[in-house]
């Protein structure tokens, strides 16, 4: 068994400089700057991993395709060169919308070399959350299959005019000059590029995230973003040479491309992506299959693993295995305990989000584990718990006070702005501490233990929806009245989302309603952020300034007390 | 309880779960997750409704031979005669 790369986190911690981890990366060539595609793939295409994989690609048939370091320098010069020839230039926006597929992951890294911005959206999405982005996103490319532009793309085009081009990964011709074919392109374009000079405040990635109030925003980050992803990858991933690798995450979501991408080239090892869905089988059989020595996953998979009547180390050969981590949710104690049952090690769990762009809080190899807390800060950034009102700010420094989990400004993937959004980016800001929106507490020996959410945005499958965005959408139904959303909370997806819906007067309370409703909600937003469960409703508990008391929905659905309601406007 | 009958119910049980979407057409060997466009979550839910319905217990470990209405009509068949 290899030696962790962070043997003792103390010391590691209070010796750790930034700049002195910027020695581990290389900068582009002749002091041009910080480019995260040269980190990530060039300058191991010139160096030893040559011809080392750099991503292993498990088709939904589980046959494999390969790609070197070099192979994939020249599929992202192509792509860079695509853009190039479309008159795509620096800070503009491209957009992917695809399945794990490869076209998704040359298409990323070979816009981070144009200096172009890349921004994944996830493919479960609707027509609604599509065009939301695009359209916020100012998206000048768009990178998709031709089914999903068909049924989701096309009915948006002439409410998208800033939306140049759409290339599609799986034609052969080019519809227009708009619609263009996208391995046409790249037959045309030239395997050779060079990365222009990039500064390290370059933007480079936008991630949407949902809020409580208004529609998804638009996190913005930068290329230095690439020091966290190498970082963590060394410290909390143990990224060793020769390491096989898997992140079940979608890039769709900030997880799926800061360590589905980034975090394992930049480190130099294999990166396997499987384009299939979560099937518990096939997800051991891959293990084994793949001598996967490092296996990132989420809490709904996990969760999904325990209701299997497997022990998985005795049925599955599952010795190259030496790490297995958990993001999305806080994992409780009984799954990480159910790992060191089952596969004889426990599942480190971590806390990070969009805006903070990498792993912020985790559990280490090195450090001893407790069942629930999602463990220390990383080296160089510093964390605390905090008291926030509208008009103070005060630094808890009292041990296992619940409290709003904050960051100190200043970590190098920290999010830059919310795009068009300057007001909200701001107000995420007290002083020089960032308020994350989680509420947690820390004990005596610095781990930190999640509380739950300060807003009322849900998580879902490890996903963020903002209750707004689907309100709205439920709204637009010729029979709804008002709609409030909140999270439900579910054993398997941690919460699901549920509808409160009020119909217009006259409109009936039944079943074929609520089919009605559910259809118009999942063709508009997809099946990710549909409401899974709706209950109709004469009233929704609102404030006097009539702000929907969603808090006041969910205490009442769960028969928990309902805590303030002074504020409620009495019908 | 024969394979036509089983097929209505699947396609009953479906349309109840993802409205939006016409599981009538689908081909025997179609993909059902990936042609709906319905997700992990509500096949579960669907498997689990079905188990309900037909009385049987479909284990995780079974969920990834059972993903086209070929598949999952066989297998209901099976269980629910022995």
């Amino acid at each position: 068994m290899v030696s962790p790369n962070l043997t003792d986190y103390t010391s590691v911690a209070s010796g750790f400089s930034w700049d002195r981890e910027q020695a581990g990366l290389s900068g582009l060539p002749d002091k041009q700057g910080l480019n995260i595609a040269h980190e990530a793939i060039d300058r191991h295409a010139s160096g030893e991993l040559q011809n080392h994989t750099a991503f292993r690609f498990i088709h939904k048939d589980l046959s494999v395709m390969d790609c070197s370091y070099q192979d994939f320098k020249e599929l992202t010069n192509r792509f860079a060169n695509v853009l190039g020839n479309l008159g795509i230039s620096k800070g503009d926006r491209v957009f992917s919308f695809l399945g794990r597929i490869p076209e998704l992951y040359f298409a990323a890294l070979g816009t981070l070399k144009k200096v172009a911005v890349f921004c994944p959206l996830f493919n479960v999405f609707g027509p609604d959350p599509v065009f939301q982005r695009l359209s916020r996103g100012d998206a000048k490319v768009l990178v998709t299959t031709h089914d999903l532009f068909e049924k989701k793309v096309r009915p948006l085009l002439e409410r998208l005019p800033e939306l140049k081009y759409v290339l599609l990964t799986d034609v052969d011709h080019d519809e227009s000059e708009q619609i263009r074919s996208l391995p046409r392109l790249m037959e045309q374009a030239s395997e050779e590029f060079t990365i222009p000079p990039t500064d390290p405040e370059d933007p480079a990635l936008l991630h949407f995230t949902s809020g409580t109030t208004g529609m998804p925003k638009g996190a913005l980050h930068v290329h230095k973003a690439v020091l966290v992803h190498y970082v963590t990858g060394k410290y909390v991933l143990d990224f060793h040479p020769g390491d096989v690798y898997w992140c079940t995450a979608d890039p769709g979501w900030v997880t799926g491309t800061s360590y589905g991408i980034i975090a394992p080239l930049v480190n130099g090892v294999t990166n396997l992506v499987d384009e299939e869905e979560f099937d518990a089988t096939r997800w051991y059989s891959i293990l084994e299959r793949e001598k996967v020595n490092i296996w990132y996953t989420a809490p709904t998979g996990i969760r999904r693993l325990m209701r299997m009547n497997v022990i998985p180390r005795e049925k599955y050969n599952l010795e190259h295995l030496r790490l297995m981590l958990s993001v999305g949710e806080p994992l409780h104690a009984e799954a990480v305990v159910w790992g060191e049952k089952n596969f004889g090690m426990p599942f480190l769990d971590n806390w990070w989000q969009t805006e903070t762009g990498g792993i912020m809080i985790a559990n280490y190899r090195a450090m001893p584990v407790r069942p629930g807390s999602m463990g220390k800060p990383l080296p160089g950034v510093e964390a605390a718990i905090a008291e926030v009102t509208d008009d103070s700010f005060t630094l808890i420094d009292e041990l296992d006070k619940d409290g709003h989990l904050v960051l100190k400004r200043g970590w190098p993937s920290m999010f830059r702005t919310y795009l068009h959004d300057e007001e909200r980016y701001s107000k995420s800001f007290r002083g020089d501490w960032y308020i994350t929106g989680d509420l947690a507490r820390r004990d005596a020996d610095g781990y930190y233990w999640f509380v739950g959410r300060a807003d009322d945005i849900i998580k879902t499958s490890g996903h963020m929806v903002g209750p707004f965005e689907v309100e709205s959408a439920l709204m637009e139904h010729p029979a709804v009245a008002d709609a409030a959303v909140i999270g439900k909370p579910d054993p398997l997806i941690g919460e699901l989302v549920k509808a409160f819906v009020v119909l217009q007067p006259g409109q009936q309370q039944d079943e074929s309603m609520k089919t009605d409703i559910t259809a118009h909600a999942r063709r508009k937003l997809g099946p990710a952020v549909a409401p899974k469960e709706i209950t109709f409703i004469d009233n929704l508990p609102k404030t006097r300034s009539g702000k929907i008391l969603r808090r006041l929905l969910k205490a009442r659905e769960l028969g928990l007390p309902e805590g303030d309601t002074s504020t409620l406007e009495q019908p | 309880m024969t394979q036509e009958e089983i097929k209505q119910a699947l396609v009953q049980r479906l349309k109840s779960i993802a409205p939006d979407t016409e599981p009538g057409q689908l081909q025997p060997d179609d993909n059902i997750r990936q042609t709906l466009g319905i997700d992990s979550f509500d096949y579960l839910q669907f498997i689990v409704a079905l188990d309900e319905q037909f009385g049987i217990e479909t284990p995780e470990e079974d969920y990834g031979r059972i993903q086209t209405m070929r598949e999952l009509t066989d297998y209901i068949a099976a269980r629910v005669k022995s």
